[in-house]
């Protein structure tokens, strides 16, 4: 905010000397009428894709509409969130433990791929030879669309024919095969590690942009002191990191919260990987209940908008460039 | 002690490399697979078998399903760069109230979870009439690359100097004309990134196509790589499953990896700036 005021300043007084006040006012006028005319389609598309779908699901949550009729559906208040005759989403334990699934992938994979993105972060900005070579192979998983590493390690993961049993029994690891997308336990770290394989690269470039912007005279000084490297990463950099980091860990924790396509190719709908957004479709779209389905995703809706809302202001996350500049 | 720590440098680079590749070269060497060898793990190509590459073109109409992929994701990449181009001058270069707000409702846009405009979105898809056809897909699409793309490209335009426009408007060009003489010019890279990164996105987008489509040749890459079935219903067709997931992943990682560096600074105006 600070910043367009100072911008509406400097341009009005830049040019005062050529032109009269009320010239220049007329002009500001003309350029912001022109500025709403450019926003215009943009912002009626947005309203078309995004604000109206989303209160007609939220409309749709009070009502008991079906798949194959939205439109003559009865209003029927919170009976979908909570009743006393059926329950409602509220008091369903499936969708508790798709709450609790979403939440605890959204921890370990995300806190795992922060730990391994910032090693990966340290390694890239060290200089060795071949390093533009490192640099693209790790942008490899990132290429890779989702279902597709999905596919690629179910197929790696399978329980008889899998490589991955194949290489553990050969180091001795382990001696019987493990079912890793079907078994209750070991199912979750397989989803939680196809995303950590996937995404770990976007957290690393983020975080080695930052470490490429740090000043360098810290560790100069640092040097000539004589600090040791590990207490210099400690007290300077991961400090200095700590804008860029919680920015994308934000992002990275809005994308594992709304997780879908990797956990439905993977496993499915298997209770032990039903996530928010899993949970949601089923309703929607297999059990065709659109009502109690859209009663879900605004469940969803408002646990993200609450937790961003939340990371933001006790994060003191600056998300705008307007706050930045 | 320095030999030491080259060779724990030198590890982590290995293991590094290795983990990032070894997926992508065991689909291609699984691809070349075909009956039994299939079947028992080899790191080493052991046959050259174009059976599944055939298969997946004759058994499924994936050649239809990589051209509906390549219709949307064109169509929504070019779209939103428009749409993008012309509010980010808007937002980025003129200053009037609310402007701060608006940039903040683009942004919370996107990070809506898909699902919660899942059910609404269906509904407006079906009374249009366009559902299970590509103008349903490009539609729902717009939701998830529009709001970056603005995002994006205002990062950009701001960053342009600001004399640019005060010498256009001495000359007294009209804002079209300055958006197409002068800011587009300087715009191409910023376009370029943007529209990879959402031609990416829309590329890879799968709930949208897994539940706005319903039959086989209106799908588009992603839901027919995961809904690929073989012959029988217990036995998925790894091999087919496979050859198609690498036609559809070389192409990609090569685009990524001739626009690396544009790629990155994408993604952090997007994200380390916005």
């Amino acid at each position: 905010m600070a910043s367009s005021s100072a911008l509406t300043d400097s341009r009005a007084s830049s040019s005062a000397p050529t032109r009269s006040r009320a010239s220049s006012n007329a002009l500001t006028r003309s350029r912001v009428r022109s500025a709403w005319m450019f926003m215009i389609p943009m912002l009626a598309v947005l309203a078309l894709v995004a604000g109206w779908p989303l209160l007609r699901t939220i409309w749709l949550s009070f009502t008991d509409a079906t798949l194959d009729a939205t439109s003559n559906a009865q209003f029927i208040g919170l009976a979908n969130y909570y009743n006393a005759t059926w329950g409602g989403v509220l008091s369903d334990p499936m969708w508790w433990n798709s709450v609790w699934n979403t939440l605890w992938f959204m921890g370990v994979s995300v806190s795992l791929e922060l730990v391994l993105g910032l090693a990966l972060a340290l390694l890239l900005n060290q200089a060795f030879r071949g390093r533009g070579l490192l640099r693209a192979a790790v942008l490899v998983p990132w290429a890779i669309p989702t279902v597709v590493s999905a596919q690629m390690w179910g197929w790696m993961l399978h329980d008889q024919f899998g490589v991955i049993n194949d290489m553990l029994m050969t180091v001795g690891f382990i001696s019987d095969p493990i079912a890793w997308t079907a078994g209750s336990t070991t199912a979750m770290w397989a989803v939680v590690m196809v995303d950590v394989w996937k995404t770990t690269p976007f957290m690393a470039l983020l975080i080695l942009t930052g470490l490429q912007m740090l000043p360098s005279d810290c560790y100069e000084a640092a040097k000539v002191d004589g600090v040791h490297p590990f207490k210099v990463f400690w007290k300077v950099t991961l400090p200095l990191l700590k804008p860029a980091i919680m920015v994308a860990v934000i992002f990275r924790a809005l994308d594992a919260l709304r997780i879908f396509d990797l956990i439905y190719v993977l496993t499915s709908n298997a209770s032990s990987t039903m996530t928010m957004s899993v949970y949601a479709r089923q309703q929607l779209v297999d059990f065709q209940d659109v009502g109690y389905g859209s009663a879900a995703s605004t469940m969803l809706f408002l646990i993200i908008a609450v937790l961003t809302v939340a990371y933001i202001t006790l994060g003191k996350v600056k998300l705008g460039s307007e706050g930045q500049s | 002690m320095k030999i030491l720590k080259r060779l724990g440098l030198w590890t982590a680079i290995a293991v590094t490399f290795v983990i990032s590749v070894f997926p992508l070269y065991y689909a291609f060497i699984t691809s070349f697979e075909f009956g039994s060898a299939l079947f028992t793990p080899s790191y080493w190509p052991k046959m050259f078998d174009l059976t599944n590459y055939i298969s997946v073109f004759l058994e499924q109409p994936f050649a239809r399903n990589i051209l509906n992929s390549i219709i949307v994701a064109v169509t929504v990449v070019a779209i939103s760069l428009f749409l993008g181009v012309t509010a980010a001058y808007a937002l980025g270069r003129v200053a009037f109230r609310g402007r701060a707000a608006l940039l903040l409702t683009v942004l919370s846009v996107s990070m809506f979870p898909q699902v919660a405009v899942l059910s609404g979105m269906f509904e407006l898809i079906r009374s249009i009439g366009i559902y299970n056809s590509l103008p349903g897909l490009i539609l729902a699409n717009l939701v998830l690359t529009l709001p970056f793309t603005v995002w994006v490209l205002t990062t950009f335009m701001r960053e342009l100097p600001k004399e640019l426009e005060e010498a256009a408007f001495v000359d007294g060009a009209s804002p079209v004309q300055l958006i197409y003489h002068v800011f587009l010019p300087l715009m191409w890279p910023a376009m370029v990134t943007t529209g990879l990164l959402a031609f990416i996105v829309a590329w890879n987008e799968f709930l949208f196509a897994l539940t706005f489509t319903l039959s086989n040749d209106m799908r588009t890459v992603p839901v027919a790589i995961a809904l690929i079935t073989g012959g029988s219903q217990y036995e998925l067709p790894w091999g087919a499953i496979m050859a198609a997931s690498v036609i559809v992943t070389v192409p990609l990682v090569a685009l990524v990896l001739v626009f690396q560096r544009k790629i990155v600074a994408g993604l952090t105006a997007g994200a380390v700036k916005g």
